[in-house]
């Protein structure tokens, strides 16, 4: 449950390069699998500047309140919207329709800067 | 069972809870499970059919001889006068300032014979409070220790009870309790539970509470039961608005501010903390628990504070996102005139203001089916 593609975070984000300099992110089934179900995601606005290791993000599960801090530094594109209706899609597909944020990266290069697929399985113990 | 192979006293199902792929944690210093599965999945399960549940970490007292009943008039607040054989009610251990000490129930199993249940935070606290104001011919023991508890709960839980132990248990009314043997163990079965719906409550030997957990799941399971965790158990307790120790109540807050009037009879003679509790319905009590419901998104928290026209009045002491209801909701102390009339909360969450609206009475009810 960890794709080859994705660079991840060791606060257990992921991102998708997507174009040269967009990355999409969202939180891994590792971390949704330990959070358990989520009840409410608090997303940023479009526009907002996220700084790389600030929060720009809250995830609400039924016990525990998490924050889900930005990779890179730059800007952010668009939101997931449908997490507003449907938290959940966080549990269903955290790859896929559970992502939480396009952010613009100041420097593309921050994203080869994040850990590999091997690196995070490593991090997570299932190495 | 040796307790070094846990992080925390284990109860005598935590290799059911292990084999079942429980999530583990450290509650009261036990080790419980928080979920199996999910928990929203195990609240719908006790909402739509049943639930069974591990409560092997609640401390059980017992007291008997002929002065047992004016020792428990004196220490509790509810009037066990009122209690024939059989018969269990909800009440209170208070302090001299009317604080509660813990929140518990009583019964009577017979004429000079109490059971009560306390909480696993409170047992050693409640041991020592109430030994230092025994007097008379009684005896209390703390059977926490020889005393399993499995609670079924749920639409199908008086199914389950039948199917395990015959008709006499499951024709018990609310707040009743009868002993049953099932396979040559003896179980004291009551009507009583913390999720809002009906269920049971047994109480048996720790070295049987395998084998009955086991039945209760084999003949539980073709009616849609799940075993159900802490966090299943906290949601529940809340969408029922029932108050939960350490949360809505502590040694600072009365039971009259927390709305549990119904479970304290100044006019029974006196109890520790009546002078107190006289004084306050006298004067009006300063705070009150309110129920409330978010009318924006946004999941209260325990200690979020709670704001009116501009200032901080009151602070949350329970909140999670309700399956049942599909809001979020809470429960928080404000000011009494606030409790009565207020419109315009805001809860502050993560330094946003997000209205909520009080909620009389309970958020969901539930009648027996």
């Amino acid at each position: 449950m960890v794709p080859e593609e994705l660079r991840y975070t060791k606060e257990h984000e992921w991102l998708r390069l997507e174009g040269s300099n967009l990355a999409r992110v969202g939180i891994t089934h590792y971390a949704q699998s330990e959070l358990g179900d989520v009840v409410y995601v608090d997303l940023p606005e479009p526009g907002d500047r996220v700084k790389a290791g600030g929060s720009f993000a809250v995830v609400e599960s039924v016990k525990a309140v998490s924050d889900i801090y930005s990779p890179v530094d730059g800007r952010i594109v668009e939101v997931n919207k449908d997490l507003e209706n449907r938290p959940e899609l966080i549990n269903e597909d955290p790859y896929g329709q559970g992502w939480i944020a396009l952010i613009e990266m100041d420097d593309p290069r921050a994203f080869e800067e994040q850990l590999t697929a091997a690196e995070y399985r490593e991090h997570i113990g299932e190495a | 069972m040796t307790n070094d192979a846990f992080p925390a006293k284990p109860t005598p199902l935590v290799q059911r809870h292990q084999a079942l792929g429980a999530r583990m944690i450290d509650f009261a210093g036990f080790w419980l499970p928080v979920q199996y599965t999910s928990v929203l999945s195990e609240c719908r399960a006790v909402r739509e059919a049943v639930g069974i549940f591990d409560l092997s970490h609640m401390g059980e007292f017992s007291f008997s001889g002929p002065d047992a009943l004016a020792n428990l008039q004196r220490l509790l607040t509810n009037d066990a006068a009122r209690l024939g054989p059989g018969r269990a009610q909800y009440t209170l251990l208070c302090n001299e300032k009317g604080g509660v000490v813990d929140d518990v129930i009583l019964y009577r199993l017979s004429d000079e014979e109490y059971w009560m249940v306390v909480n696993a935070a409170n047992i050693e606290k409640d041991r020592a409070w109430i030994q230092e104001r025994l007097s008379g011919r009684v005896a209390f023991h703390d059977r926490s220790d020889e005393t399993a508890l499995i609670a079924v709960q749920g639409p199908r839980a008086e199914a389950c009870v039948k199917l395990l132990a015959g008709e006499e248990p499951a024709r018990l009314q609310p707040f009743q309790a009868c002993t049953a043997r099932v396979d040559g163990v003896e179980i004291l079965f009551s009507r009583t539970g913390y999720t809002g719906e009906d269920g049971f409550e047994l109480y048996l030997d720790p070295a049987a509470a395998p084998a009955i957990w086991d039945r209760l799941l084999g003949l539980g399971q073709p009616l849609g039961m799940l075993p159900a965790g802490l966090g299943a158990r906290d949601t529940l307790r809340l969408e029922a608005g029932f108050p939960l120790y350490g949360n809505e109540l502590t040694e600072e807050i009365s039971p009259l501010a927390a709305g549990l009037s119904f479970a304290v009879k100044l006019e029974k003679g006196d109890f520790t903390g009546r002078d107190a509790l006289l004084r306050e319905r006298e004067r009006g009590s300063r705070l009150k628990l309110v129920r409330f419901e978010m009318t924006e998104r946004g999941v209260p928290r325990s200690g979020y504070p709670i704001w009116h026209d501009g200032a901080q009045v009151g602070w949350v002491t329970s909140g999670a996102f309700s399956p049942t209801l599909g809001k979020d909701i809470g429960m928080g102390y404000v000011p009494l005139a606030l409790a009565e009339t207020a419109t315009g909360l805001e809860v502050e969450i993560r330094g946003k203001l997000k209205k909520a609206r009080i909620v009389k009475g309970r958020f969901l009810r539930r009648e027996r089916a």
